[in-house]
C-alpha cells in the first residue's frame, strides 16, 4: 500500500498522465463491459434453455421434480446477501473498514449458504433420477442453472482474496475499485438469479 | 508392461501416415534447433524477460504477427494438400478419413488462428500508438490474451501428432460431430483450442474498446479519430457480442461429448439445428469481426498514398458501425436450405443484402480518396489497389447468394468457397497485408524489401484468381464442397487442375514475402524519421521503431490527420511550437503470471481433450491459484524517470 | 511498375473469367445453368438477374477503379488536378448511398416473390407425387409411398409431373440435391423438410448430397432419371415383380455406415419414414432404436447381396456390391 499511496501522492502532472485515480474508473469501465459479454452469456444459455425447456424426451419433468420451497429460501438468501453487499459499500463510502469486511463476511456467508442450497437441490434431483444425460430439458437446466452456481461461487473466492486485502491495506483506490467491481458482480448475479427464479422454476412449475 | 505401454503409444500418438510422420520428425528437430540455439547463446533469460513476460503492446503485436505467419504457413499447407488431391479425380493421394481432417484445421486455423491472431498483432502494433496512448488500458490482460491465444493454438495444433485431428469441419456441426460420428479426441481438440484461444479474444475486445473510449490523446474526439481505430472498434464490439455465444456453443457441445448431455443429439430430445443457429450468431459477425479492421487499414493506406484526406469520413464512421450492427441480424443465411417459413429466410435475405449498402459506400469512399489525389505504387497502396476490384466481385456473388432462392442452387457448393475465399483473401488477407507492410518500419525501424514484394504480390494475385474464378464455374457445374474425390464423368476436372495451379502460385507468393522478410532484415532501407510514407496518423510522428513508453510527450491533437496538419504548418510556417515539458512515464511492469497462467490453461485443456478429469483439475486449480496471486499483487507498475526519457529520445535522435 | 496497366489486366482477368463462365454455361457440365424443369428455371431466371444487376455495380466500378488509379498516378509530368484536403461532397456521397439502397431494393423484390413461390407447387394443375428420401451414411433411401417401392441410390419419376419430395435423415445432416431439376434441401434426423421438383422432360440427372456427413459423404451420389408416366409405370410394374421386398431388418443393416450399391426393392415396411422421423422428433418418447437389432442381424448381409435390377445401370466407378460393415462408424471400409 505504501508504495502505490506514495506514488499517487507524488501526483505527477494529473493533466497528461493516467494516475491511479483514473486507472481504477479504467478498470471499473472494463467490469462493465465484462458484465455485458457476461450477459450475452447467460442470453445465450438462457435462449438454450427456453429451446429445450419441453424436450422431456420421456424423461421426468421439471414440473414433477422441483421444489419450490427450497428455491423460494434461495431466492430470499441472495436477495438478502445483494443487500448485504450493499451495506458494504455503504460502509466503504463512509470509510469504516472493519465494518465493510463485516458486511462482506455476512454477504459470503449468505453466498455459501445458498452454493449448500444449490448443491442439496441437484443432489435431490439426481436421486429422482434426473441428471445432465436423462433429456435435454435436464442437460439446459443443469447447464444454466450450474453456470450461475458456478459464478456464484467464485465471487465467493474472490469475496475472500477481497476481505484479506482490505485487511492488510485498508481502504486504497484500489482496494476500493475491487470491493466496487465485486459488488456489481454480485448484484448483476442477483438479476440473472431473478430471471432464472422466474424462468426456470416459476414457470417449469406452472 | 511393454505391449501396453505400446498399446497406449499408437492410441495417443497419430500413426500410420507418412506426412504425419514426417511432421512429427520435422516438429521434434525444431524443438531441438530452438532450445540449442536458446542454450548455446544462453538466451533463455533474454527470451523469459524481454518476450513471454512482456506487457508492451508493440511486443505482443510482434508475436501475435509471428504466429499468425506461422499459422498462415500450416493453413496454407493444408490447402495445397487437397488442391494436390483434387487436381485429378479419382487420385489417391489423401484418403477420405485425412482429407477431411485437412479441411477442417484449414478453415479452423485460417479463420482463428491465422486471421485472429494477425488482426489481434495489426490493433496491438498500432491502436495505442494511433490514439497517442502510452500502451492498451490493460497491459496485463493483453498479454494474458496472447498466452491464451498461444496455448490454445498450440493445443489445437497438437492433435496432428497426438490423438488425431478433428474432421467434422470447420464449424463441427453436430450430430456428425457427437461422439457417435466423431468419436476420439480429434474433435475436443477443436473445442479446446477455440475455447481457450477464445477466452483471450473476448480480453482483447475489452481492452480495446476501453483504450479506444479512454486513452486517446488530449483533444482527439471521437471525430477526430483515424479510421482504423474506428475499425477496431467496431470489430470489438462485434467480439464482446459475438465471442460469449461461442463460448457457450462450443462448451455445450464439449457437454454433449463428455457428460453425456443432450443439447445437440439426435437422441434424448436435443436439437442439432439448434447448433446451427447458435455456432452462426458467432460465426456471421465473425467473418466481419476480422474484415472490418481491413477497412480500416485501407482507408489509412489509401489516404497516405493517394496524398490527400480520406474521402466521406463521417459516412464511414457510419459504414463501419452501421456494420457492426447488421451483422448480428444476418446469421441464417447460412442455412436457407433448412426449410424455415418462408418469412425468416425472406427477412435475412434482405438484412444480407443491405450489408451491402454500407460496404459500398466505402468502396466508393477509397476511389473517391484516389480521384484528385497523387497515387504513389508502394507496396501497400498495391495491395489496396488490388483489393478494390477483387471486393466488389467477391461483394457482388455476396449479394447473389443473398438471394435465397438462388441460395438453393450454390449452397455448400464451389460457387460458395470461391465467394468466401474472394472476400477472406481478397478482403482479409489483402487488407492485414497491407498493413503489415505499411506499418512494418513503424516496428521494426526498416521498410520491406520492394522488389522481392512486387513478386510476392503477383504471385498472390494472379494466383488467387487462377485458383478461385475456376471454383466460380464449378459451383455451376454442381461440384460441392468437401468432397475429397470425384469421377472422370462430371467434366470437372479442367477447372480443378487450373485451380490447383492457382493455389500453388499463391503458395509460392508466400515463399516469396518469407524472403522478402528475411532479405530486409539486413538489406531492407532504414528507417531514420519516423515518417517513411509521409504518414498521416499520430503514429508517424514518434521514432521507427517506436520507444517502449511510444511517446515522451504526449500529443495535444487538433484534428483529424493531427500529424498531417502538423507538417503541413510547419512548412508554411504558421506552426506554433510549444514548450516541452518532460515528465516521469508510468508504465506497467513485465509479468510472468499471463504466461505461467495460460500454460495452466493448456494442461487443463490437454485434460479436457483426453477426458482426464483429474488432469483437467490441476490445470484449473493452476488457473486459480495464478489469478489469485495476481489479485494479492499491488507492486505492478513503476515510472521512467525524466533522464531516462530523455537519454532514450536522444539515441533516437530526438532532443529535449 | 508503371501505373495503370494492372488494374487493368486484373478487370480482363475478372471478365474472362465470368464470360467464360457465360459462355460455357450452354455446355451441359454447368448443370446449374442448364435447367431441367420450372424450380431450377425459376432460380436460373434469379441468378440471370442477379448477375445482371451485380454487373450494372461491378463493371463500372472496376472501370472506374482503372481509370482513377491510372488518371491520378503519381508522376513527375502528370498534370491531373491535385486535392489534397477535397474530401466531401454531399452530392456524391448521396448519389453512392442510393445507387446500393436501388439495386438490393429491385433485387429484393424479386428475392421475396420467389422465396415464397418455391415453397408451392410449381405445377398446380397436376396433383404432385410423394417420394420420400432418407439420407443414411453414406446413401440415399427413396420410398414412394404411392407405389409402395423403395430404391437407393437411384430415383426415378415421371417427366411433367411434380414431385414432393419429403426429406429426412438417420445419419448426420445431409443435403438433397438435384441441380437440374431445382436447388437443395437439408436432410435432417427427426425433422421432414419438403422439396417440390418437376423434370419437364424425360432425361438423366445427376444427384448428390451436399452437406458433409463425414468419410463416405463424397460417394453419396445418385442418378435420377426421369421418363414418361408410362415408362415410369412399367418400371415400378418390374420392381414390384422382379425385386425382393425390404424388411425392417434390412432397413437396419442399410442404416449401418457404409457404401451401397443400387437397390430396388417391390415394398418397404409401412410407414418406415414416418418411424423415422419420428424416432429423434423431439419431444416426443424415444423409441429404443437398434442395438439389439444390429447384432442380430449381424450376418445380414448376405441377404442384401441380391440387388435390386437396376444394380447394372450404374457407370459410377464407386458402385460397388452392397457391404454392411458389421463394425462401427469409426471404421468403414471404403472398397476402392
Amino acid at each position: 500500500m505504501q508504495q502505490v499511496a506514495n506514488n499517487h501522492e507524488h501526483g505527477h502532472a494529473h493533466d497528461h498522465e493516467h494516475g491511479h485515480e483514473d486507472h481504477e474508473q479504467l478498470k471499473v469501465l472494463g467490469f462493465w463491459i465484462f458484465l455485458v459479454t457476461d450477459c450475452i452469456l447467460f442470453g445465450s444459455l438462457f435462449a438454450t434453455y427456453a429451446v429445450l425447456m419441453h424436450s422431456y424426451a420421456g424423461g421426468p419433468t421439471g414440473k414433477e421434480l422441483f421444489e419450490l420451497p427450497g428455491v423460494i429460501a434461495s431466492t430470499f438468501i441472495l436477495l438478502t446477501s445483494s443487500f448485504t453487499s450493499g451495506l458494504a459499500i455503504l460502509a466503504m463510502n463512509k470509510g469504516k473498514v472493519k465494518e465493510l469486511i463485516g458486511w462482506l463476511v455476512v454477504t459470503a456467508l449468505l453466498g455459501l449458504s445458498f452454493i449448500g442450497l444449490e448443491i442439496s437441490e441437484f443432489t435431490h434431483l439426481v436421486h429422482e433420477g434426473a441428471t445432465m444425460s436423462t433429456s435435454a430439458f435436464w442437460s439446459a437446466f443443469f447447464t444454466l442453472v450450474g453456470t450461475h452456481g458456478v459464478h456464484v461461487s467464485v465471487g465467493l473466492f474472490w469475496m475472500v482474496a477481497i476481505m484479506m486485502q482490505l485487511r492488510r491495506r485498508g481502504l486504497t483506490p484500489v482496494t476500493r475499485r475491487k470491493v466496487t467491481t465485486l459488488s456489481l458482480y454480485w448484484h448483476f448475479l442477483d438479476v440473472v438469479w431473478i430471471f432464472l427464479f422466474t424462468v426456470v422454476y416459476l414457470m417449469g412449475v406452472m | 508392461m511393454w505391449e501396453s505401454l505400446k498399446e497406449f503409444a499408437s492410441w495417443f500418438f497419430v500413426t500410420g501416415d507418412p506426412l504425419i510422420y514426417g511432421a512429427m520428425v520435422s516438429i521434434a528437430l525444431t524443438m531441438v534447433a530452438i532450445v540449442f540455439v536458446l542454450t548455446k547463446y544462453k538466451k533463455w533469460g533474454w527470451l523469459w524477460r524481454e518476450w513471454l513476460t512482456t506487457v508492451d503492446h508493440k511486443r505482443i503485436g510482434i508475436m501475435y504477427l509471428i504466429a499468425s505467419l506461422l499459422m498462415l504457413f500450416r493453413g496454407g499447407v493444408d490447402a495445397l494438400l487437397m488442391r494436390v488431391q483434387l487436381a485429378f479425380p479419382n487420385l489417391e493421394f489423401l484418403h477420405s478419413d485425412h482429407y477431411n481432417a485437412i479441411f477442417t484445421t484449414h478453415g479452423t486455423i485460417m479463420i482463428l488462428f491465422m486471421a485472429m491472431p494477425m488482426m489481434f498483432g495489426l490493433f496491438n502494433m498500432v491502436v495505442p500508438l494511433q490514439l497517442g496512448a502510452r500502451d492498451v488500458a490493460y497491459p496485463f490482460l493483453n498479454a494474458v490474451s496472447f498466452w491464451l491465444f498461444m496455448f490454445g493454438a498450440m493445443l489445437f495444433n497438437l492433435s496432428f501428432v497426438i490423438g488425431g485431428s478433428p474432421d467434422a469441419g470447420w464449424l463441427s456441426y453436430p450430430p456428425l460431430s457427437q461422439n457417435d460420428f466423431s468419436p476420439g479426441p480429434g474433435q475436443n481438440f477443436w473445442i479446446w483450442g477455440i475455447q481457450i484461444s477464445g477466452i483471450g479474444s473476448l480480453a482483447t475486445g475489452i481492452n480495446f474498446i476501453v483504450t479506444i473510449l479512454k486513452m486517446r490523446a488530449p483533444g482527439m474526439k471521437l471525430m477526430k479519430m483515424p479510421m482504423f481505430s474506428w475499425s477496431v472498434l467496431s470489430s470489438c464490439i462485434m467480439i464482446i457480442f459475438a465471442f460469449p455465444i461461442l463460448t457457450v456453443t462450443i462448451a455445450l457441445l464439449y457437454l454433449d461429448r463428455f457428460a453425456g448431455a443432450h443439447f445437440f443429439t439426435m437422441d434424448g430430445g436435443g436439437n442439432p439445428m439448434m447448433y446451427l443457429n447458435l455456432i452462426w450468431m458467432w460465426g456471421h459477425p465473425e467473418v466481419y469481426i476480422v474484415v472490418v479492421p481491413a477497412f480500416g487499414i485501407f482507408s489509412e493506406v489509401v489516404a497516405t498514398f493517394a496524398k490527400k484526406k480520406l474521402f466521406g469520413y463521417t459516412s464511414m464512421v457510419i459504414a463501419v458501425m452501421g456494420i457492426s450492427i447488421l451483422s448480428f441480424f444476418t446469421w441464417a443465411h447460412h442455412f436457407f436450405t433448412m426449410g424455415t417459413s418462408a418469412n425468416v429466410i425472406a427477412f435475412f435475405a434482405i438484412t444480407t443484402m443491405l450489408i451491402a449498402i454500407p460496404t459500398g459506400v466505402k468502396i466508393f469512399n477509397w476511389l473517391f480518396t484516389m480521384y484528385r489525389g497523387k497515387i504513389s505504387f508502394k507496396q501497400p497502396m498495391m495491395w489496396t489497389i488490388a483489393f478494390i476490384p477483387c471486393f466488389v466481385v467477391g461483394g457482388a456473388t455476396g449479394v447473389m447468394l443473398a438471394v435465397a432462392p438462388a441460395d438453393y442452387q450454390y449452397h455448400n457448393s464451389y460457387f460458395l468457397i470461391a465467394h468466401f475465399h474472394q472476400v477472406l483473401i481478397g478482403g482479409v488477407v489483402f487488407g492485414y497485408l497491407a498493413g503489415i507492410y505499411y506499418w512494418w518500419p513503424k516496428l521494426f525501424g526498416f521498410k520491406l524489401d520492394e522488389k522481392l514484394g512486387a513478386w510476392g504480390f503477383w504471385l498472390w494475385n494472379i494466383g488467387f484468381y487462377v485458383c478461385f474464378m475456376p471454383q466460380y464455374a464449378l459451383g455451376f457445374m454442381g461440384m460441392t464442397r468437401r468432397y475429397y474425390t470425384y469421377g472422370w464423368d462430371l467434366g470437372w476436372e479442367p477447372l480443378n487442375l487450373v485451380s490447383t495451379v492457382g493455389a500453388f502460385l499463391m503458395g509460392a507468393g508466400f515463399v516469396f514475402q518469407v524472403w522478402q522478410i528475411t532479405y530486409s532484415i539486413k538489406h531492407g532501407e532504414r528507417d531514420t524519421t519516423g515518417d517513411p510514407w509521409n504518414g498521416r496518423t499520430l503514429e508517424w510522428s514518434i521514432p521507427s521503431p517506436a520507444p517502449f513508453y511510444n511517446f515522451a510527450v504526449v500529443p495535444q491533437v487538433k484534428e483529424l490527420d493531427d500529424f498531417w496538419r502538423v507538417k503541413e504548418e510547419k512548412a508554411n510556417g504558421t506552426y506554433k511550437e510549444e514548450p516541452v515539458h518532460l515528465e516521469p512515464i508510468h508504465m506497467p511492469k513485465n509479468s510472468g503470471l499471463p504466461f505461467i497462467m495460460s500454460f495452466c490453461w493448456f494442461i487443463a485443456g490437454f485434460g479436457f481433450v483426453w477426458e482426464w478429469t483429474w488432469m483437467a483439475a490441476i490445470g484449473m486449480v493452476g488457473v486459480a491459484l495464478v489469478m489469485w496471486a495476481r489479485s494479492f499483487q499491488y507492486d505492478t507498475d513503476y515510472y521512467v524517470p525524466v533522464d531516462e526519457v530523455r537519454r532514450t529520445e536522444a539515441s533516437l535522435g530526438r532532443v529535449y | 511498375m508503371s501505373g495503370g496497366k494492372w488494374p487493368r489486366r486484373l478487370q480482363l482477368a475478372v471478365l474472362a473469367a465470368l464470360a467464360s463462365i457465360m459462355l460455357a454455361g450452354c455446355g451441359s457440365d454447368y448443370v446449374v445453368l442448364n435447367p431441367k424443369g420450372p424450380v431450377a428455371q425459376t432460380q436460373y431466371d434469379l441468378i440471370m438477374i442477379s448477375i445482371i444487376l451485380c454487373s450494372i455495380i461491378i463493371i463500372p466500378v472496376i472501370a472506374l477503379t482503372a481509370f482513377i488509379v491510372y488518371r491520378y498516378r503519381d508522376t513527375p509530368n502528370n498534370k491531373a488536378t491535385y486535392k489534397p484536403n477535397w474530401a466531401h461532397s454531399t452530392k456524391l456521397e448521396v448519389i453512392w448511398w442510393s445507387i446500393p439502397i436501388v439495386i438490393i431494393a429491385i433485387l429484393g423484390y424479386f428475392t421475396v416473390r420467389d422465396t415464397y413461390a418455391l415453397k408451392e407447387n410449381p405445377n398446380k394443375e397436376v396433383q404432385p407425387m410423394v417420394i420420400q428420401v432418407t439420407s443414411l451414411d453414406w446413401k440415399w433411401l427413396f420410398t414412394y409411398p404411392e407405389q409402395n417401392i423403395a430404391t437407393v441410390n437411384y430415383l426415378q419419376i415421371p417427366a411433367g409431373v411434380p414431385v414432393q419430395f419429403q426429406i429426412s435423415a438417420e445419419a448426420p445432416m445431409n443435403s438433397f440435391w438435384v441441380p437440374e431439376l431445382g436447388g437443395q434441401i437439408y436432410a435432417m434426423a427427426g425433422m421432414t423438410t419438403e422439396l417440390y421438383l418437376q423434370a419437364d422432360h424425360p432425361g438423366e440427372f445427376q444427384g448428390r448430397g451436399a452437406n458433409f456427413t463425414g468419410e463416405g459423404f463424397a460417394h453419396m451420389q445418385f442418378n435420377v432419371k426421369a421418363t414418361s408416366q408410362d415408362e415410369f409405370d412399367q418400371w415400378v410394374k418390374e420392381v414390384k415383380g422382379t425385386t425382393p421386398a425390404m424388411s425392417k431388418e434390412d432397413y437396419e443393416q442399410l442404416r449401418k455406415p457404409g457404401l451401397s450399391d443400387v437397390l430396388t426393392y417391390s415394398s418397404f415396411p409401412e410407414g418406415l419414414f414416418e418411424e423415422i422421423v419420428s424416432k429423434y422428433s423431439h419431444g416426443h418418447p424415444m423409441e429404443t432404436g437398434g442395438s439389439m437389432h444390429d447384432s442380430m442381424h449381424m450376418d445380414g448381409d448376405k441377404k442384401e447381396s441380391a440387388p435390386g435390377s437396376e444394380a447394372g445401370e450404374k457407370k459410377d466407378e464407386s458402385a460397388h456390391s452392397t457391404h454392411h460393415m458389421p463394425n462401427t462408424a469409426m471404421t468403414p471400409v471404403m472398397s476402392h
